[in-house]
C-alpha cells in the first residue's frame, strides 16, 4: 500500500531493511526527502523511525538497501567523509564529565579536523555560529551535566550545526523542550532548510508536524507506508490507519494556516 | 577557551621542570649523601664515556640503583596514568582504571608462580604473559554472550581478576614457605625495588613506543563523551578505535606490571586530579596524565624507600595511603558540586 510519488530528492533511500536478533526493525523502506525542506518522519512509537535514521546517517548499516544523498552513495562512503556531510542529533545523548556546552559543540568539528593534529582555529568561529543558531550562545560557558533538558537539547543541536552538515537528521529533537522552544527549534529547521539543508525529524506530536513541516514520511510497523507533501500526505483516513485516531484539516485561526486537528 | 589553553600549556611546561628537578632530586636522596650536581657529573660522564668524578661506590649509587629505579618510577607512573585516563574514557567509567580488564591479576598469577618455583629470572616474561593470557580470557568470556560491549568487558575483566587472584592464593597458600611471603607480597602490593636497567628498557621503550602515540590521541576519545552514537556520526569507527585503544593500553599494562607489579591508585586517581587541573577535554588531560604520573610515582616511591629507612614499604602501600584519600575528597568535592 505504499503511496509514492516519484521527486527529485536530495535524499533517496530505498529498499533499506534492518534486522536485529531476528526482529525485523525496518522492512523494505524507501522514500524521498527533498532538499530546501523539513521533512517529517512520523509514525507511532517503535514503528522504526529512530532505527531508519540511524540507518540512513549509516551508523547502523542497514541489512539491505541504497541511501543516496546529493547524487552519492552515503552507505558506501567513507566514515568521516559522510560525517562531513550528514549529522544526527539522537535522543537522550548526554555526559557525566564536566565539559562545556561549547566543548561539546565543538565536538561537531571532529571530522572536519586532523584526528591527531592541532585545532583549526577557524572552527571557533564555526561554533560559536553554531551555539548562536541553536540559541545555546548564552549557555556556552556552563557545564552540560547542570543544563535542564531542552538546554542540553539546544547543545546537542549545536554539535551537530558545527558538523556544517548538508543532511541534517534528527530524532525528536523537541523532547523536553517547553512548546516556545519546540516553535524555536522548529523556525530553525525552517531556516535551515531555506539555506539549502536537507533537514529529516522524526517527531511524535502529529499536530506540530502537519503545521510546520513541508514533507512528511509515515511510518508504522518497520514499513514507510507513505510519503510526499504534508497536507496532500497526511489524509484522515491514512491517520486513522496509522494511529487510529480521527483527524480532520481545519484552519489555523492564528496563521490562516492548514492545522491539522486531532481526536 | 584561551584561557584554558594557556594553562595547559603552562601546566605542561611546569610538569616537564618537574619532572627534570624530580628525576635530580630523588637520585640524590637517600643514604650517600649525594648533591644533585653530583649526579647529574655521574650522568654526564656514563653519556660521554668519560671517568666519572664520583667514586665506584657512590658512582654505583647513582648509575647502577638510583637512576634506573628513578626512570623505571616515571615511566610506569606515566603509563599507568595515560592508561588509567584511557580506560575511564573508553568504558565511560569514572571508576576504571588500568587493571580493569584483569590484567593485574593476570600477571600477578604469573609472577607468584615463577616466583614460587624459583625461576625468579623470568618473572617480568611470567607477568606480561598472564596479563595477555588474563585479558584475552576477558575478552572471550565477554564475546561469549554476543557483542562485545563496554559493560560486559568490565563484568568480564571483575570475573577473570577475581578467578586469577584466587588461583593466585592458592599457589601462595600451597607453595609459600618463610621469606618467599615478603617477596610475592611485595611484587602483589608493586615495588620498584629491583628495578635495574632491563626495567627501564622494558616499562621505557612500552611507554614511548605505546604510550606517546596513545597520548595523542585526546581527540578521538573526546567524541566518546556522548556516547557511541553520537561518536559514530562524527565518522569516529567507533568498534575499530575501541579495540585497538583498550589491546594498546592492556599492552602498555602488561609491561609497566611486569616490571613493578600492580601498583594500584596512580591509574584511578590522578587522572580525576588532572581533570580538576583542566578540564575534562582529552587532548590536555592524556599527555599531562602522564607528566603527573611520572613525577607522582617518583616521590612515592621515594618516600617508599626512605620513610622506613633502611626497610622499605612496596611503593604500592604509598600510593594507596595518598591516593585513597585523595580519592575520598574528589568524590565529596564532585558531590558538592552536583
Amino acid at each position: 500500500m505504499t503511496v509514492r510519488q516519484a521527486r527529485d530528492g536530495a535524499l533517496s533511500i530505498s529498499g533499506v531493511s534492518v534486522v536485529v536478533d531476528g526482529n525485523v526493525l525496518v522492512d523494505d523502506a524507501a522514500f524521498d526527502a527533498p532538499s530546501g525542506a523539513v521533512t517529517a518522519l512520523l509514525g507511532p512509537n517503535g514503528a522504526g523511525k529512530s532505527t531508519l535514521l540511524r540507518a540512513v546517517s549509516g551508523i547502523h548499516r542497514p541489512d539491505g538497501g541504497t541511501v543516496e544523498f546529493e547524487g552519492a552513495d552515503l552507505l558506501a562512503m567513507r566514515r568521516r567523509d559522510r560525517a562531513r556531510r550528514v549529522a544526527l542529533v539522537e535522543q537522550e545523548a548526554t555526559t557525566e564529565l564536566p565539559l562545556t556546552a561549547r566543548a561539546v559543540a565543538g565536538l561537531g568539528r571532529t571530522p572536519h579536523e586532523a584526528l591527531l593534529g592541532g585545532r583549526d582555529p577557524s572552527s571557533d568561529d564555526v561554533v560559536t555560529r553554531a551555539l548562536t543558531d541553536a540559541g545555546a550562545l548564552p549557555l556556552a560557558d556552563r557545564e552540560v551535566p547542570s543544563l535542564s533538558g531542552g538546554e542540553r537539547q539546544r547543545v546537542l543541536l549545536a554539535r551537530a550545526l558545527a558538523q556544517q552538515p548538508r543532511l541534517l537528521l534528527l530524532d525528536e529533537p523537541m523532547n523536553h523542550l517547553d512548546i516556545a522552544a519546540q516553535l524555536d527549534v522548529l523556525a530553525l529547521l525552517a531556516r535551515l532548510a531555506a539555506d539549502g539543508v536537507t533537514v529529516v525529524a522524526a517527531l511524535h506530536d502529529l499536530a506540530l508536524a502537519a503545521s510546520h513541516a513541508d514533507h512528511v514520511v509515515v511510518m508504522s510497523r518497520g514499513r514507510v507506508v507513505a510519503d510526499g507533501p504534508t497536507a496532500e500526505t497526511l489524509t484522515p483516513d491514512l491517520i486513522a490507519a496509522v494511529y487510529g485516531v480521527r483527524a480532520a484539516w481545519t484552519t489555523n485561526p492564528l496563521t490562516g494556516r492548514p492545522l491539522l486537528a486531532l481526536d | 577557551m584561551t584561557h584554558t589553553r594557556g594553562r595547559v600549556v603552562l601546566a605542561g611546561i611546569v610538569l616537564v621542570g618537574a619532572l627534570v628537578l624530580s628525576i635530580s632530586f630523588a637520585v640524590a636522596i637517600g643514604p650517600a649523601d649525594l648533591t644533585v650536581g653530583e649526579v647529574w657529573g655521574s650522568i654526564a660522564a656514563h653519556l660521554t664515556g668519560s671517568e666519572s668524578p664520583l667514586g665506584v661506590l657512590r658512582d654505583g649509587i647513582v648509575w647502577e640503583l638510583r637512576l634506573p629505579r628513578v626512570l623505571t618510577a616515571a615511566a610506569v607512573g606515566a603509563g599507568l596514568a595515560l592508561v588509567g585516563a584511557i580506560m575511564q574514557a573508553l568504558t565511560r567509567n569514572q571508576l576504571a582504571d588500568p587493571y580493569l580488564l584483569g590484567i593485574s591479576s593476570g600477571a600477578s598469577l604469573g609472577a607468584v608462580t615463577v616466583l614460587l618455583l624459583g625461576f625468579a629470572v623470568f618473572l617480568p616474561l611470567a607477568a606480561f604473559a598472564g596479563a595477555l593470557l588474563a585479558l584475552a580470557a576477558t575478552l572471550a568470556l565477554a564475546g561469549a554472550f554476543g557483542r562485545i560491549t563496554p559493560t560486559r568487558t568490565v563484568l568480564a575483566g571483575v570475573a577473570v581478576s577475581s578467578l586469577a587472584a584466587a588461583v593466585t592464593s592458592f599457589v601462595i597458600f600451597w607453595v609459600a614457605t618463610g621469606d618467599a611471603y615478603r617477596e610475592v607480597l611485595s611484587w602483589l602490593l608493586g615495588s620498584l625495588a629491583g628495578a635495574r636497567w632491563d626495567a627501564v628498557l622494558i616499562a621505557g621503550v612500552a611507554v614511548l613506543v605505546i604510550g606517546i602515540p596513545l597520548a595523542l590521541t585526546g581527540r578521538i576519545l573526546d567524541a566518546f563523551a556522548l556516547g557511541d552514537t553520537t561518536a559514530a556520526s562524527l565518522g569516529i569507527p567507533v568498534q575499530g578505535v575501541r579495540w585497538t585503544l583498550l589491546g594498546a593500553g592492556a599492552l602498555l599494562t602488561g609491561a609497566l606490571v611486569a616490571v613493578s607489579g600492580s601498583i594500584g591508585f596512580v591509574g584511578l586517581v590522578l587522572p580525576h586530579a588532572v581533570r580538576l587541573l583542566v578540564g575534562p577535554g582529552h587532548r590536555a588531560l592524556l599527555p599531562l596524565s602522564g607528566l603527573v604520573g611520572a613525577v607522582f610515582l617518583i616521590w612515592a616511591d621515594t618516600l617508599a624507600r626512605t620513610v622506613f629507612e633502611p626497610r622499605e614499604l612496596p611503593v604500592g602501600i604509598v600510593t594507596a595511603i595518598v591516593g585513597a584519600p585523595v580519592f575520598a575528597a574528589l568524590l565529596v568535592r564532585r558531590r558538592s558540586e552536583a
